[in-house]
């Protein structure tokens, strides 16, 4: 305690301006890494663990004739993928010692999320008016879209991969309906297992 | 507030050569209280930070998250480096170099002496 009661003892202002650059100093510490760690929250083999879904739910739904089924297998993707992606965030958070919805995670989120419910109300409208064909190019858009904005508050990659995915569905939305899930599993799976291992081998899970 | 150029010793043995074995050494003569002026300075604290909060971290990523400049960036990233508060391992990406970094233990300790630093100072401002 030698080296602070001597500092404050100097004079009568000192004390308050030693305290505020104290806190000051600790709350620099705890906001870049936070900011760091976020950055690099992104899982990178829970990214592995969806594109490996997703390659199995296109080849099932690929085999349906039946579009409710088809778009069911789809939804069920959707829905454990988020599981999935939740999951593997709150994991790597923790590890960083992190609360998962800091100032950072909630930036990320509230620009992943107006993409992904543009996405959401366009299937409905799609699935109503019949036009299941537009949905594979949709989700990859949207989706692409999603990870190019929130990516933005990460690592270089993941705007990267953002823009893959949404090259991708400009792709799906001008080719063959037929070629719906082949692009799907090209990006919903290869693209997020490339980038996944990518993220994995350099920032850790 | 200390800036740059505060750890007078130190950065003349830098232009020595690398000097780490040393400034480690000297690190230990640095009483638990006295301030830390190595990493005091923000730009090296935004490094030792960002750094605690990830394994690795390769120059460019660092550089995006502190705002900084590739030159202020390596300068400071050095005398870290010197210190033996972060070690630093290259390779190559393609054609690209690709340096990351990673904090040490040395450097670790670094930080959270200087943030019981903090907390000292700040406690004792509160029960004056």
């Amino acid at each position: 305690m030698a080296t602070p009661r001597r500092h404050i003892a100097t004079s009568e202002g000192e004390p308050i301006a030693l305290r505020d650059r104290a806190i000051d100093n600790i709350r620099f510490i705890r906001e870049t890494m936070e900011r760091a760690a976020s950055f690099t929250a992104v899982p990178g083999w829970g990214g592995v663990a969806i594109g490996c879904t997703a390659l199995v739910a296109a080849a099932l739904a690929a085999a349906q004739t039946d579009p409710v089924r088809w778009l069911v297998i789809w939804l069920a993707e959707a829905v454990l993928s988020l599981g999935i992606a939740a999951w593997a965030i709150r994991r790597k958070a923790q590890a960083a010692n992190l609360p998962v919805l800091s100032g950072a995670g909630n930036k990320f989120l509230r620009s992943f999320l107006p993409p992904m419910l543009v996405g959401a109300l366009l299937s409905l409208v799609f699935v109503r008016a019949g036009e299941m064909a537009l949905l594979p190019g949709t989700w990859l858009l949207l989706y692409g879209t999603a990870v190019v904005t929130a990516g933005a508050f990460s690592v270089g990659v993941v705007p990267v991969m953002g823009a893959c995915f949404m090259a991708t569905g400009a792709v799906a939305l001008f080719c063959p309906p037929e070629w719906g899930d082949a692009l799907m599993a090209f990006g919903f799976g290869g693209l997020h297992i490339l980038f996944g291992l990518i993220i994995a081998r350099r920032y850790g899970g | 507030m200390a800036r740059t150029g505060a750890a007078p010793r130190r950065e003349r043995e830098r232009s020595g050569g690398r000097a780490a074995a040393n400034d480690s050494g000297v690190q230990r003569e640095l009483s638990p209280l006295e301030l830390d002026r190595l990493i005091h300075e923000r730009l090296r604290l935004g490094i030792v930070s960002a750094l605690a909060a990830n394994e690795w971290l390769s120059f460019n990523d660092l550089k995006r998250m502190l705002d900084t400049t590739d030159g202020n960036l390596s300068v400071h990233a050095r005398k870290l480096e010197e210190a033996n508060y972060i070690t630093c391992r290259k390779s190559f990406e393609g054609r690209y170099p690709r340096t990351e970094y990673r904090l040490t233990a040395a450097g670790r300790a670094a930080l959270e002496r200087y943030l019981d630093h903090m907390e000292a100072l700040i406690r004792a401002a509160r029960d004056r």
